[in-house]
């Protein structure tokens, strides 16, 4: 199963991601309560913010408008880096991919 | 140590428990759910998840391992029969009772039924849990004919996800106009066509006289107008109403919903309810107690009630929003824009991307976005600071939401 690293203050976690599925899901599903994640998934709330910091960044998938859209609107300062977790689909790809979780989502 | 007793495994109840840990709460969860799977978000059931598209398994809202980490006993497929508040406890279908410090009322809503002759029938389905989508799946698989029976949110959603799949779909209102209690003219009508154009036929002023069938599968529905649509999948969708009965029975105060505070109390101090089944004083409803249906509104009313629990009271006042994906339509609604008098549309309908801006009495009430999610982001910081803005504003030539947030 390909992993990810979430990395909040101080801290590291390396979760297991089923094949497909988004990085918001596994963070909370595992309970990385920072994201919260409200609408789900349906890119309607921008409460999923991450930064992503390390692991093969050219296997991500590129910013879509309406992401773009709403990195305009997260909470923390939207980065570089910025993206929203859910747009993130975990394959054998993206296996370490390394992401900081905006400390702050609304 | 303190026992909170979360009833409903659905959005709030399982953000009740999440949040009370995130507040630091030690005593002891338990959450009881009637559903025998893990909580799970709905939004999909009638979008992604109908078309095949979302897993069963992306449907959760937490891993079965994190009930054990974050200590929250959770009970699948058990349900709550009665409430003992004098006692402070509860009993379950299966006889055992239980005790609580703290209750938590996260019930939900069930369906509102109709009255039709041959409702019965095989392939009559309704739509709000996952084992109801996963019904509704198959039957969309082997299905010619859809007939959608209600043009609501859900009803919308489903028509839009048939359609696609290449069935025929119609979908029969009663109202003259789609959604006509929630949503502005523009919008309505905006749906109305992007529906049309989609290839589903919607037949408004339209009722429903009977269910026909043979051999206890329906066939056909019979309209009003005379007609016999032919039907192998029939989607009830008129609405649904707060579980609320268990509330009632206990004695604590309801009325479409049970009635709560700002901070999500019931009429009992011990008890607190959130979600579909709350109805609770909104500020952006000036102060009426209002009963809301959306993502949104179960999971900051579980974050508020939590923190009371915890000491940290704060009145619920966030903004209320919903989105709904209809096809390529996706509608976002900031603030309650019923009983406005007063619209504005910014943008263009005819490329389907505009923000309806719904106003009463000159205040702005609500903005209504298809296909704009930097208006609707806007919009809602613009409501939750309380901007003072105008019809006049606008709908001057020129008029960017954006100017009214620099201050
Ligand atoms: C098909 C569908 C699509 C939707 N789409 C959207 C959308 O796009 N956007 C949006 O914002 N909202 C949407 N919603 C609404 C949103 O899903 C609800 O507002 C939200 O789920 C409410 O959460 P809740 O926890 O209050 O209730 P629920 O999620 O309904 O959970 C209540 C749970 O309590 C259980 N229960 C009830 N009584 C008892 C008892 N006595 N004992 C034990 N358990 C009990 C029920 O079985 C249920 O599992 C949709 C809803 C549906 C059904
Ligand atoms: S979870 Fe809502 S936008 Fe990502």
């Amino acid at each position: 199963m390909p992993k990810v690293t979430l990395r909040r203050a101080g801290f590291d976690t390396v979760l297991d991601a089923a094949e497909g599925t988004s990085v918001m899901q596994v963070a909370t599903a595992n309970g990385v309560h920072e994201i919260l994640a409200v609408c789900g998934g349906e890119m309607a709330c921008a409460t999923c913010h991450v930064y992503v910091e390390d692991g093969p960044l050219d296997a991500l998938p590129p910013i879509g408008d309406e992401e773009e859209d709403m990195l305009g609107f997260v909470a923390a300062p939207r980065e570089s880096n910025s993206r929203l977790s859910c747009q993130l689909l975990m394959t054998s790809a993206t296996d370490g991919l390394v992401v900081r979780v905006a400390p702050r989502q609304e | 140590m303190t026992d909170v007793v979360i009833v409903g495994g659905g959005q709030a109840g399982c953000q009740v428990a999440a949040s009370l840990r995130e507040e630091g709460f030690a005593g002891n969860i338990v959450m009881i759910g009637a559903e025998e799977h893990l909580p799970y978000q709905r939004p999909p059931l009638s979008k992604a998840h109908l078309a095949g598209s979302v897993t069963r398994e992306r449907l959760f809202l937490r891993a079965q391992s994190w009930f054990a980490e974050a200590g929250v006993e959770l009970h699948r497929g058990r349900s709550v029969e009665s409430i003992d508040r004098a006692a402070r406890k509860i009993r379950l279908s299966d006889g055992e009772v239980m005790g609580y410090d703290v209750l938590v009322l996260a019930t939900g809503g069930r369906h509102r039924e109709i009255v039709l002759p041959g409702r019965d029938l095989a392939g009559v389905l309704s739509l709000r849990t996952l084992a109801e989508a996963e019904a509704m799946r198959e039957r969309l698989e082997a299905a010619g004919h859809v007939v959608v029976v209600g043009g609501g949110f859900i009803g919308l959603e489903v028509a839009a996800t048939a359609a696609a799949m290449g069935r025929t779909t119609t979908v029969l209102e009663l109202a003259p106009r789609l959604m006509g209690r929630v949503l502005s003219a523009a919008t309505a009508e905006f749906l109305l066509q992007s529906h049309r154009t989609r290839g589903v036929r919607v037949e408004l002023s339209a009722s429903v006289t009977e269910l026909l069938g043979t051999g206890g599968q329906v066939t056909a529905v019979a309209t009003t107008s005379g007609e016999q649509l032919p039907a192998d999948l029939v989607v009830l969708g008129v609405g649904a109403l707060a579980e609320d009965a268990l509330a009632g029975a206990a004695g604590l105060a309801t009325d479409n919903g049970i009635l709560v505070d700002e901070f999500l109390r019931t009429s009992d101090a011990a008890v607190y309810a959130v979600g579909d089944c709350a109805r609770a004083p909104s500020r952006w409803a000036g102060g009426s107690a209002v009963r809301l249906e959306s993502v949104q509104n179960a999971v900051e009313q579980a974050r508020c009630a939590a923190r009371d629990i915890v000491g940290r009271s704060e009145p619920y006042c966030a903004v209320p929003w919903f989105w709904s994906d209809q096809g390529d339509v996706k509608l976002q609604i900031a603030g309650l824009t019923q009983g406005h008098d007063t619209t504005v549309t910014v943008g263009a309908v005819d490329q389907g991307a505009f923000s309806v801006w719904c106003f009463a009495g000159g205040r702005l009430v609500g903005v209504e976005s298809v296909n704009q999610v930097k208006e609707h982001l806007t919009a809602r910081k613009i409501l939750a600071a309380g901007v003072a803005v105008g019809p006049e504003t606008v709908g001057e030539a020129g008029f960017s939401a954006k100017s009214l947030l620099v201050f």
